[in-house]
This record gives C-alpha cells, structure tokens and sequence, in this order.
C-alpha cells in the first residue's frame, strides 16, 4: 500500500505540490493522471524518496518513506520517467547490477535476471547493450530491472510513454497478472484513454492539488461527461484550447 | 558493503567500454606524454652538445689585413670564409658597402656571423691603440647566440695574449692585470643537475593522474543523471554512501593505472637517453618506478574526491568539464609557490599534498634516502584531506541537490 499525505513541495517560487493526498490500496492498479506540469513526477520521486517534501508525510505499507530508510525501499520497485537504463550495458547487465545492489549475490542475481528475462518476454534482446533498444524494449527491461527484488509495491512513471498498441497491450497484461499477484500498482500518466482502461483507480492531479479521485467509471457518470477524456477536462479545467 | 563492489565492478567495465575515452585518457597522456617528453630532452640536450666542437664558419669581411687574428681564429676550429666580393662574386667590395653588405649576409640567413676588420685596424695595433673589429649577429634568433658567444671568447683571449706580449715587452708582470681571480665551483652531482630537467615529473604524473580519472568523475556522477539512470539507481535500496564510494574507487582505479603507465613510460623513455654523456645521470630502474608510484598514490583518493565533488555539484556534463579543467591547474599551485620562494624540502612542508609528493619524487631521482618521518607526515595528511573532502560529498549525495 502507497499513501501520499497532504505532501507539499516547492521548486524556488513554484508550489509543485500543494497538499496531495491519496492511497494506493495493495492488489489494485492506481492511476495518478494529470495535465503536464500537475506534480505527479514530483509526487512519485517523494513516494520513491529521491526528493523529500518539505511537509507531510510518503508511506510504504505504513512505514515513512526517507533517504536513509533503505530496508523500506526493499519493498518498492521504480520505473523512472524514460526508463534510465545504461546504454553500455547489455539488458540481463542492467537487471543483474540492479539485482546485486538490492543485495542479491552473483549466482541468484543471474538466476532471477533469466527469470524475469523470461517473464518480460527478452530472450532476443538479453544479450543486447541497451543502446539501440525500442521504446517499448526499454520499458520491458527497465520494468524486469524494477521487479528484480520482488518488491510488493511498484511506482511506474509515465510506462507507456511513447509504446505502440501491442507495446502497451504486453505491459497491461503484464500489470494485470502483477495485480492478481496481490501487488500495489502505482503508475502516472498524461493520456486518459490508458488509464480509462488499465486501472482500477484514478487519482486526478492538476497544479499540485488532487481534484478527484475514484473508479473512471464513476467519475465520468460524476461529471457526467461522454468520454473519461471529457471527465478528465472538466475536472481539471484545462480544456488546452486557450492556451 | 556488497553494493561498494558491485558499483565499482560496473562503472569500471562501463569505462573500460567506451573505447575511445579509454585511449585518449590512457594513452594519450600517460604513453605519448612521456614520449613527447623525452624526444624534446634528447633534441635539447643534442643541441648543447653540438655547440662545443662544431666547426664555425665565419664570413670575414677585409680578412687580409688582420692575417695573425685569422691564424689565431683558425686554431680554434673557426673556419674562415673570405668575403670580399659583392653578391654577384665579380666586382670587389667597396669600403663604404662592407657594412651593408654584412647585414645582408645575416637577414638573408646565409650566414649566422660575419666579422668584418675595419681599414684601420693594422695602424691601430702598430700603434697600440685599440683596434675596432666588428661581429655582426642577430641577437633575436636563440639557436645563433651561442656561435657568436664562441667567437667572441676566442677573440677576447687573442685580445689577451696580444696585452701579454705588450706588458711583457714594457716589463710590466700581466698578472698585475687580475687582481682578483674567481673560482666557480660547481658541487652538483650528476644526478642532482640532471633534475633541472626531470623536477617536472612530478607535476606530469599529477596530471596524467587526473586526466585518467577525470572522465570517470564526470560520468558516474553528473553524466549518470544527465542519462537519467541516476533517479533509479538512487531509489534501489543501496545505501547511498556505499554507491558513491564504488564511483568514487573506479575513479581511484583508473588513476592508479594511468599514474602507473605514465611513471613507467617516463622511466622507460627517459632511460634510452643517455644523459650519462651530458653529465647527468637519473635513478630510473624498475625500483624507483615502483617508489615513485607509492609516494605519489596517496593524492589519487584526496584527488578523486575533489573531482567527485565537484562533478556532481556542476549542472552539467561540460560545466563539469569546465571546472575539472580549471582543477588540472591546482596541484601545480604549491609547486609554483615553493619555486618563486625557493622553498627547501622540510617536514614542516610535508603536510602540503602536491607539494611534498614533489618533494620525495625529487629526492627518489636523486637517490637520496627518504626520511621516513616525512613520508608518514605527506602520505598521512593527503590521506586525511582525501577522507575529509569525503564529508561533503556524501552530504550531496544525501541531498536531492544530486539530482540537479
């Protein structure tokens, strides 16, 4: 379970967050969806603790998130904004490296990089540096790289960023089968139709403030809007036509 | 302390991937630098060398009328060149034209030295007046100044024997000409002069050390979050001490390996010259290599620190390239200071980093026996600078300010 409590953060002049609020429940997928610009990197990095807010308070299973709190972050698995993979690296390297630093020794670091070179479905890529590798190669393995110490909680920034539809079909798969497994799921994005259709829950932010949250379902009927894409402007009021 | 090594094994192989940077940061400077280095010792020392029983050809203008002065001259391995036609070879000189014509000689660099005997010249040593003879050189090109500085040796003791005869003749003792007479003498060794040359070592070891390990400073830290792989390396569960000191003991490595190519290809390089011959000798076994290495291994952490810190300070890759190239500069400061006020080795100094690594490489050269008070005083201060500088580097990377 991930619980943001009434975070705040400010970037000089800038309030980035202004008192988000929101709970990730375990076995559900969370979207956090916004307009660019909303908070929701900056929300994710204080859950994943590499910014801290400068009042309230990031939980994983109950636990404070902080920098110096390393066993809690056992528990949770990152995939940041654009994947960050090492482009010297081959993609069974970049997972086996993340695998010793979780604290995996050799050997079972290689054992669970084959696994989830299997369950990722990179057998043709394994052996490959990450240079030349798709976008949606890069979400895959940057995904095995995030699973690679089973953590019970993930926090997805922006996962299906530049995938094409079978792309985004494999991970919405993927993310099903991790949901079914009892993990929380925490993903951000900005294109309405994915969350509408890949989670459970949404979490509406937009300029630093959570606006809404519930089922897609339920906050179309709220807004009583034809589309989630029409739910979503009205709740934001962004309607991106005036600038 | 899993994570130390794990980050260590990794940057390391990353490094060692990127071809190119590996070649420019471990070849370039540590192999072609000692190269370079020793090419442009031997083709110095060679000049000197030369200079002293090179044969000088002196154009002489008038030559006829100074026959004992050119008989002198030609004992002491100046060849004379008569020159008593104008360009064309046909027509003699007039007197009026000796000069320009000597000026010519030089500015078209036909000759280095042209010495013209004015007309005068013979009634003036008949009468025991001073007799004018002119040497005409050009005093701006460096490599000519040592041939004229020849010739006019030789003339000034053909000017001497000549005031010898004419007091003898007097009855008058020449030695009453030199009152006083001093004695140089020279108490340098062979090795201790041969430092002149090689008292740069040390300031290109630390240099090659720098190059070696300044990619690598900048690529683990700010180059890592200019990738974006910084964010999720922060957010694995390693702490984040341990993941800055691998970065920072790959850098270490890369150092203590181009600081260990550099010092063997000067001791490899300086050996084929022969600096025996030109009185000098260098202590540059396999010994002193090792030596040089140890004394000077203990700026490697304080230097990588230093280039870690300020790496990841920067905003970005070439910032960071900017200031590390700044950084080059500084370990060169001491030893500027300690020329201008001519510093002596003490152990008060030994604490200075830089400046006592200097210090004990100069005396290793000289094969002078370290004083191990000393070595314990530079390596033990370095070393602890090197841990201090480790403070704030952690604090940054405990901050968010890491992530830019």
């Amino acid at each position: 379970m991930i619980e943001a409590r009434e975070l705040r953060k400010r970037f000089g002049r800038v309030d980035a967050l202004d008192g988000v609020s929101f709970v990730a429940p375990d076995a559900r997928i969370t979207g956090l969806l916004g307009p660019n610009g909303a908070g929701k990197s900056t929300t994710l990095r204080i859950l994943y603790a590499t910014l801290a807010a400068d009042s309230g308070t990031a939980c994983v299973d109950g636990d404070v998130v902080s920098v110096a709190n390393t066993a809690l972050r056992r528990r949770v698995g990152v995939l940041p904004h654009n994947a960050g993979l090492y482009p010297t690296l081959t993609a069974r390297e970049n997972i086996e490296y993340f695998a010793r630093l979780c604290g995996l020794a050799r050997a079972a670091a290689r054992r669970r990089a084959s696994e989830l070179i299997e369950l990722m479905d990179l057998q043709d890529i394994a052996a490959r540096r990450a240079k030349g590798f798709s976008q949606g190669q890069k979400i895959r393995t940057a995904l095995a790289r995030a699973l690679v110490h089973s953590p019970r909680n993930l926090i997805l920034d922006e996962p299906t960023n530049g995938l094409d539809v079978p792309a985004v079909r494999k991970l919405r798969a993927l993310l099903l089968r991790l949901r079914e497994q009892g993990h929380c799921i925490l993903f951000s994005s900005h294109v309405m139709q994915e969350v509408g259709m890949l989670c459970d829950e949404a979490v509406v932010i937009a300029a630093g403030r959570v606006v809404a949250c519930g089922t897609p379902e339920a906050l179309r009927q709220r807004t009583q809007a034809a589309s989630f894409e029409d739910a979503f402007v009205a709740l934001t009021g962004d309607t991106g036509e005036n600038g | 302390m899993g994570a130390v090594w794990s980050v260590f094994a990794k940057e390391f192989l990353e490094n060692l991937r990127d071809r190119r940077t590996v070649m420019t940061a471990l070849l370039l400077g540590p192999l072609f630098g000692p190269i370079f280095f020793s090419v442009m010792l031997q083709l110095s020392l060679d000049r000197t060398r030369v200079g002293a029983d090179e044969i000088i050809q002196l154009p002489t203008i008038n030559g006829a009328a100074a026959p004992n002065l050119l008989a002198y001259l030609q004992a002491q391995h100046i060849r004379i060149v008569p020159m008593d036609h104008d360009s064309t070879g046909r027509q003699e000189l007039q007197v009026a034209d000796r000069s320009e014509s000597a000026r010519q000689l030089i500015a078209q660099r036909t000759a280095r030295l042209v010495l013209e005997i004015p007309a005068g010249y013979g009634a003036s040593i008949e009468a025991g007046r001073p007799a004018a003879v002119r040497l005409y050189a050009d005093s701006s090109r460096t490599g000519d100044e040592r041939y004229a500085a020849r010739v006019s040796a030789v003339l000034e003791r053909y000017a001497q024997q000549i005031a010898m005869q004419r007091l003898t003749l007097r009855g008058v003792d020449p030695q009453l000409l030199a009152p006083v007479v001093v004695q140089r003498v020279d108490v340098s060794t062979p090795a201790s002069r041969s430092l002149l040359v090689l008292g740069m070592m040390s300031f290109f070891m630390v240099l090659s050390m720098l190059t070696g390990g300044m990619y690598l400073a900048i690529d683990t830290t700010v180059g890592e979050r200019e990738r974006g792989t910084l964010e999720p390396l922060l957010a694995t569960p390693a702490p984040r001490g341990q993941l800055v000191l691998g970065k920072m003991l790959a850098t270490c490595a890369y150092m203590l390996l181009s600081l260990t190519l550099s010092t063997s290809a000067l001791c490899i390089a300086l050996g084929r010259i022969d600096l025996e011959q030109f009185g000098m000798s260098a202590n540059l076994g396999p010994g002193t290599a090792i030596r040089i290495i140890a004394v000077m291994a203990p700026l490697i952490p304080l230097l990588a620190a230093l280039m870690t810190l300020i790496a990841a300070w920067t905003r970005s890759a070439r910032e960071a390239q900017a200031w590390l190239g700044i950084l080059q500069l500084v370990p060169s400061v001491p030893l500027v200071f300690a020329s201008l006020l001519n510093l002596a080795p003490r152990l008060a100094l030994m604490p200075v980093p830089s400046l006592s690594q200097h210090f004990l490489v100069t005396q290793l050269l000289r094969a002078e026996p370290l004083d191990g008070l000393w070595l314990a005083a530079s390596a033990g201060s370095t070393l602890l600078l090197g841990a201090l500088l480790l403070v704030p580097v952690m604090r940054l990377y405990g901050s968010e300010r890491v992530l830019g």
